[in-house]
């Protein structure tokens, strides 16, 4: 930075300039991270399967994580989100577990729109509609989940870091109640035109599958939506009066209260969308399984906060960036996943990420408030 | 509303704003005419905050009347975004930008440039920050552009955004709440010129300063508040800078003496 104090040539200049490209510095940490796993774990990492199966893997933490980037850009957090996961897979998989087509089937057949046969297909095209309805209520679900840490944050004024923890026991222990503790498969999701949208592979000319296994190898289709969420909220965040409210709240709440920012009712839209957007992850990591089970999201609170704060959002608020958020997700999975495969167990990539956090932050820091260089010893007094 | 055909920007009648059983304002009338430049002074917790608070839509009376342009308001639905439409525009002391926040934002926030579905243009919002910069507020050769971050300016120079954006927006009446406050002298100096831009651009202001020797050059009138009341209302020229301190000391003694 000094450097370019003395002589600002043109070549400092383009440095300076690409380090501010968004995302840029980051992406290249996880160049380095993923030439090192190749080096140590050739056999996961020089082929496409391992990349493949992380990127199916971690799309609900992916989508979290994005979400999570505007509430921490407005000074806020939310610990909440795992267990509206596990809720909102519950809400999405009861449409299977309860016994619905026969309700759904009496009204039809009585009003003549279906044959008064129970046959298989039958019972299929029923299904078929009715996860559809499945999927709205785990998105509205986790909308209203998130519509009510906005209002505990907003409106009564508790800190969301209290009033997410204490929702996050209230979700998890109502799923667990209403599932009555146990797991259970989505029988006869699989073959509906819900479940080709949402788990379906595109591409699949790219790979040379050889053997198909459970689904052909191929770009899931999850990820697209992933990137459309990140697309969308980029734009939210950088271009749209609502992302420029979460910015100068994060900033100041009381200078955007006085600018005239309606402070309180972005904080409840801010929360309703991380919400929805964690219903939806919830809705996803399901349909991916064909599975619910009581567990389910409760591994992604650390690793998502993680890797938000690893991408350069601001642990002081008033900043934040969604391609950095995506990235730093990718850095945790791919930390997580060589690790094993380098036949390192799972404590040794905690410790890793936790390092890898510790030192992001630092960097993020110095960046933000360079006269903190000094704090170190490490500037120029 | 384009022509000023208004008396008063403001007027205030009989405000009186209690919190429980601490009433911060007492019946509190003042007015401040079109291109007036009032000095609001009195002691920290004598209710300046909370005056201009009510005057601009932050917190709402316990009762009283507030007149914008000679309209009464209807306080149900007063709010500082109705205050902006009114053209009454606040600088807080080192409340009014954000800190991070660049320029081109910290100009619109709240009143963006943008398309039908909320989204900024962007491009547009920088140039009119970088022309409002260079030639209202006259940021020239001193490396800062609407990209800048607040965070790089100095305190003069926040003031000076902070009422050239004010300017910009076309307001009436433009409160500053101690815009000279923990700066350096040559900072000061430029913000008591942007406010002389104020007054010669035929717009009102309401001063509140601590320092009595800014208030009084610049202002046309002088209130004093004390203990959530108007006690003196003092034109330009009716007091030199040594009788008005002189006057203070005695509402003090007065106060004391009270007590």
């Amino acid at each position: 930075m000094s450097m370019a104090a003395i002589s600002p040539s043109p070549r400092v200049g383009l440095g300076s300039r690409l380090l501010t490209v968004e995302g840029l510095p980051i992406f290249l940490v996880l160049i380095v991270i993923l030439v090192a796993l190749m080096a140590i774990a050739p056999n996961a990492f020089l082929g496409y399967r391992t990349y493949l199966s992380i990127i199916i893997n971690y799309q609900p933490q992916i989508i979290c994580a994005l979400g999570l980037t505007l509430v921490i850009a407005a000074g806020e957090i939310d610990l909440s989100f795992p267990a509206i996961i596990t809720l909102s897979s519950l809400v999405f998989a009861a449409f299977f577990r309860f016994d619905l087509v026969g309700w759904v089937h009496g009204p039809l057949f009585w009003l003549g729109i279906i044959g008064d046969s129970t046959a298989p297909d039958q019972i299929a095209a029923i299904q078929g509609w009715i996860c559809w309805v499945g999927l709205i209520a785990g998105i509205g679900v986790g909308a209203l989940a998130g519509w009510i840490a906005g209002i505990l944050v907003a409106r009564i004024g508790i800190p969301s870091i209290i009033a997410t923890l204490a929702l996050s026991f209230v979700w998890r222990g109502l799923a667990v109640f209403l599932a009555d503790g146990k797991q259970f498969a989505l029988r006869g999701f699989n073959g509906t035109l819900l479940w080709e949208i949402t788990t379906g592979r595109v591409f699949t000319g790219l790979f040379d599958s050889g053997v198909v296994l459970r689904k052909p190898d191929g770009i899931p289709v999850q990820m697209l939506y992933g990137l459309g969420i990140a697309v969308a909220l980029w734009f939210i965040l950088n271009r749209h009066r609502f992302g420029e409210s979460l910015l100068f709240i994060g900033d100041n709440a009381n200078v955007a209260r006085v600018l005239g920012i309606d402070v309180r009712g972005s904080k409840v839209r801010l929360f309703t969308l991380m919400g929805a957007l964690a219903g939806l992850a919830g809705v996803f990591l399901t349909t991916e399984t064909e599975n619910f089970t009581t567990t389910q999201g409760q591994s992604s609170l650390l690793i998502v906060i993680a890797a938000v704060f690893i991408g350069g959002t601001s642990i002081f608020g008033g900043a934040g960036t969604i391609i950095g958020s995506y990235i730093g997700l990718l850095i945790v999975a791919v930390l997580q996943v060589g690790m094993v495969a380098a036949n390192l167990s799972g404590a040794v990539a905690d410790m890793v990420i936790g390092l890898v956090f510790i030192t992001a932050v630092i960097l993020h820091m110095l960046v933000e408030k360079p006269e903190r260089l000094k704090g170190l010893g490490l500037g120029r007094s | 509303m384009n022509e000023k055909t208004f008396q008063h920007v403001v007027r205030m009648d009989r405000i009186r704003m209690a919190y429980g059983k601490v009433t911060a304002l007492r019946d509190v009338s003042l007015q401040i005419g079109r291109n007036e430049i009032v000095g609001l002074i009195g002691d920290n917790g004598a209710g300046k905050s909370t005056l201009i608070k009510i005057m601009t839509g932050v917190q709402k009376p316990s009762s009283g009347d507030l007149y914008l342009r000679d309209n009464k308001i209807d306080f149900s639905s007063y709010s500082v975004r109705e205050a902006h439409r009114w053209r009454i525009e606040t600088v807080y002391q080192e409340k009014s930008l954000g800190e991070k926040q660049p320029l081109w934002r910290n100009f619109f926030v709240g009143r963006q440039i943008t398309n039908r579905w909320g989204f900024i243009d962007i491009k547009k919002q920088k140039e009119i920050v970088n022309d409002v910069l260079l030639r209202q507020i006259g940021f020239r050769g001193v490396g800062i552009n609407a990209d800048s971050p607040v965070s790089k300016l100095s305190g003069g120079e926040r003031q000076g955004v902070a009422i050239g954006r004010a300017m910009y927006f076309d307001a009436d009446l433009i409160v500053l709440d101690e815009p000279t406050v923990a700066l350096a002298i040559k900072e000061v100096h430029k913000v008591l010129d942007f406010i002389r831009g104020i007054k010669d651009s035929g717009r009102a202001c309401l001063y509140i300063e601590h320092n009595l020797a800014h208030v009084h050059e610049l202002a046309d009138r002088l209130i004093v508040l004390d203990r959530g009341q108007v006690v003196s209302d003092i034109p330009k020229g009716e007091m030199s800078l040594v009788e008005l301190q002189n006057h203070l000391l005695d509402l003090q003694r007065q106060k004391e003496a009270a007590a």
